[in-house]
């Protein structure tokens, strides 16, 4: 007798993958079709005249120098970015994971920050770091600091790091909360038992068993770095003082939006699609192996 | 039973359809009104001055209503109405900043030049009652108005009369050259200022303006009037000279770079900066926040480059552009030329030049406003229109007509930045931006020709 479930409609499969299907099809395929096709023409900015150029717009990219500026910019801020924040958030998960007086204000405080949106956010920084009307700003200055990051690109790309690294903590803060919650108690305990401090408890347990944690994490801050810093970069920088604020995300948006190059944007966007696949694909490939899954 | 079913959703989506259809434009039948939309991008509160003109329009007459909406600052209004024609969509009038206007221009069926318009609807209507630097910055290369001037600005000078008089300076008279500019930027920063001067619009003002008073061209082809294979020409002697003159100022802090667009323009009426060049529109604000005596005056020069004395200023601000659709009617466009009519009307001009700060554009607004005394009681609302109209309009104090020159713009305040934070010197930040900005311009003509 054979026990193994069958699906007498040959149609049914079809029809409950269907949705996934259509929303993969009209919201992935068919706009990432779009940038592949217009990163292979030249048009004005009303679309009335179009031409095929090859890889031109590639060419336009790659070869200019103040495109890799901006590679170099993407790859400091989004490491910096990722550690930062997955750095701080594990920090604070482990000391609210300890047992604290009003641990689930302090908790809830440090959710917080992201229900904001990331150009409110940016705002709220501003008015901290702002060296006319800022109040920290200000203060560096009283310090005989010469604070101003409208001129410092170190300064500049310092305080973008910050703003976005902040509201990136409570996202990770959660999930590493959760990961610690997950440990059981005993497996501490016995370790404690048998004479292990606190640190070596950390890297010999905890860590191991948040490696799944950390693994997610990292690919999520990645790309969250990589694209969804832009709304924090246009608040604050705008991509300047020269182009020290500059990430790739923030550089399709201009040449797209504000100088109505589609095609150079297009060609960028293509670019940036295929350094994110490569690196998740690597991330996948290489970091997963030192994931130790429970 | 199946068939039954289909028939019954055919006929009920064919009732919902009519009903739609009956009450969509229904309600502008119903009172017999052509309606027009209009998208701008003026904030508040200018943005609710400007729909106050709308709404004195409207209730001007019975047969057209104008319905302004607001689309976000000038860059996004532009994206708007591109993205809106593109769909078959766009709005009938579309206000766009004056850096968009070779874009513009160049998108041909996008558009009906205004000329064409009051000549199809035969509606009255005087293009050279417009200011020169007004009308030659919104006409084509033969002398045709393209689009409707509104709201103008030029840049000028304000300065703080407070610190002036703490300097030692005569707050009465403003320095007129750069070398009597410096020399009070020293006295001031010996008095103890910490921002002696300061400008916004860098772009704008230190350069495009620059070339106009100085007949110095920013681009070859009339400053791109000519035709679209214009190259920068802001590596010319007098850049130089003035963007490292800017340099040695900044570093000896008797200058302060505050940022890019109008992001300085809080520096002036704050108090920390003596001495702004910017928009002339900055005035309504000192008006509010300012609690010292200022003045105003025109741009400064370069004696050695304006031998026959400084020319005329070119303008900023805005015009209302009349966009093309694939539905659009002839009733339509006449309603747009009713429109359009009425904002050139000079009493019009003169009221929105006096409620806002804009120059007025047109000579009869101009002279309207000073009959009524205006300047009598503002001394000094006067400047930018007396420094517009100065001289004759030259071929480099026309106005700009290069494509994409947001980008432009952006590309020279980039390497300005670069060269005020010690990483290059005038003439490296000068060669460096006429080369970016000429592959934007190849760029546009090629996307663009034909």
């Amino acid at each position: 007798m054979q026990r193994r479930v069958t699906f007498d409609n040959r149609l049914l499969p079809y029809l409950l993958l269907a949705p996934q299907v259509a929303v993969t099809l009209v919201f992935f395929i068919w706009p990432a079709a779009q940038a592949v096709w217009q990163s292979v023409h030249l048009q004005d900015a009303f679309g009335i005249r179009s031409e095929f150029v090859w890889f031109e717009n590639f060419e336009h990219v790659l070869t200019d120098p103040n495109y890799l500026d901006t590679l170099k910019v993407t790859v400091v801020f989004s490491v910096a970015v990722t550690v930062l924040s997955m750095g701080t958030a594990l920090l604070l998960a482990v000391l609210a994971d300890s047992k604290i007086k009003g641990a689930r204000a302090y908790k809830t405080l440090l959710i917080w920050p992201y229900a904001l949106a990331p150009a409110v956010a940016a705002v709220l920084w501003m008015f901290i770091f702002n060296p006319d009307i800022g109040s920290f700003g200000l203060a560096l200055k009283s310090l005989g600091y010469d604070w101003d990051y409208r001129l410092n690109g170190g300064q500049a790309l310092w305080m973008v790091i910050m703003a976005a690294s902040w509201k990136q903590v409570a996202y990770n803060f959660i999930f590493f909360l959760a990961g610690l919650q997950a440990i059981p108690r005993s497996v501490m305990e016995a370790a404690a038992i048998d004479g292990a401090g606190p640190v070596r408890r950390f890297w010999t347990i905890t860590f191991p068993l948040l490696s799944p944690t950390t693994f997610f994490l990292l690919v999520v801050d990645m790309v969250y770095a990589f694209f969804e810093t832009f709304g924090t970069i246009h608040a604050l920088t705008q991509g300047g003082p020269g182009k020290a604020t500059e990430t790739l995300i923030f550089r399709v948006y201009h040449d797209g939006v504000v100088n109505n190059d589609l095609g150079g944007s297009s060609a960028q966007s293509v670019i940036l699609m295929v350094i994110v696949i490569a690196l998740t694909a690597v991330q996948f490939r290489f970091i997963e192996r030192k994931v130790h899954y429970a | 039973m199946l068939t039954r079913r289909k028939l019954a959703l055919l006929t009920g989506a064919a009732t919902t359809t009519a009903l739609l259809l009956a009450a969509l434009p229904g309600s502008a039948l119903a009172q017999g009104k052509t309606v027009i939309d209009f998208w701008h991008g003026l904030p508040q509160p200018l943005g609710g001055q400007l729909e106050q003109v709308v709404k004195e329009f409207n209730d001007s007459q019975q047969a057209v209503q104008v319905n302004a909406s607001y689309k976000g600052a000038y860059p996004e209004t532009m994206q708007a109405a591109i993205a809106a024609f593109r769909a078959g969509n766009a709005p009938h009038v579309v206000q766009m900043f004056e850096v968009g206007t070779a874009t513009m221009m160049a998108a041909g069926p996008a558009i009906k030049p205004v000329y064409q318009l009051m000549q199809e609807t035969g509606a009255a209507f005087d293009a050279n009652a417009y200011i020169p630097a007004v009308k030659g910055y919104y006409s084509s290369k033969d002398g045709k108005m393209m689009a409707l001037p509104f709201n103008s600005s030029s840049t000028i000078m304000f300065y703080n009369k407070d610190a002036f008089q703490k300097a030692g300076l005569d707050p009465n008279k403003p320095p007129a050259t750069w070398p009597e500019m410096i020399e009070a930027t020293k006295k001031l920063k010996a008095s103890g200022s910490t921002c002696p001067m300061t400008t916004s619009w860098p772009v704008w003002a230190q350069f495009e303006q620059l070339g106009a008073i100085h007949n110095t061209p920013f681009a070859s082809q009339a400053n791109g009037f000519g035709g679209l294979n214009a190259e920068l020409k802001i590596d010319a002697p007098l850049y130089v000279k003035h963007v490292q003159t800017l340099i040695d100022m900044q570093k000896e802090g008797l200058f302060k770079y505050g940022g890019r667009d109008n992001k300085p323009d809080a520096l002036f009426p704050s108090g920390e900066c003596a001495m702004i060049h910017g928009s002339s529109g900055l005035r309504s604000r000192i008006l509010k926040e300012a609690t010292f005596a200022w003045g105003a005056a025109p741009l400064p020069y370069w004696p050695d480059f304006a031998k026959d004395g400084p020319k005329n200023s070119i303008i900023g601000g805005a015009a209302f552009w009349v966009m093309t659709s694939p539905k659009r009617t002839p009733a339509e466009y006449k309603a747009v030329s009713q429109f359009f009519s009425y904002l050139a009307k000079p009493e019009v001009d003169s009221k929105w030049h006096m409620d806002t700060g804009y120059v007025p554009v047109t000579m009869k607004g101009f002279e309207l406003t000073k009959a009524q005394g205006y300047y009598e009681k503002n001394p000094g609302a006067d400047v930018p229109a007396a420094q517009l109209t100065r001289t004759p309009t030259t071929e480099n104090s026309m106005g700009l007509r290069l494509g994409n020159l947001p980008e432009i713009r952006n590309i020279i305040q980039e390497e300005l930045e670069k060269a005020f934070q010690g990483q290059q010197d005038a003439k490296q930040a000068l060669d460096s931006a006429v080369k970016r900005g000429n592959a934007v311009l190849r760029n546009f003509e090629r996307a663009n020709k034909g």
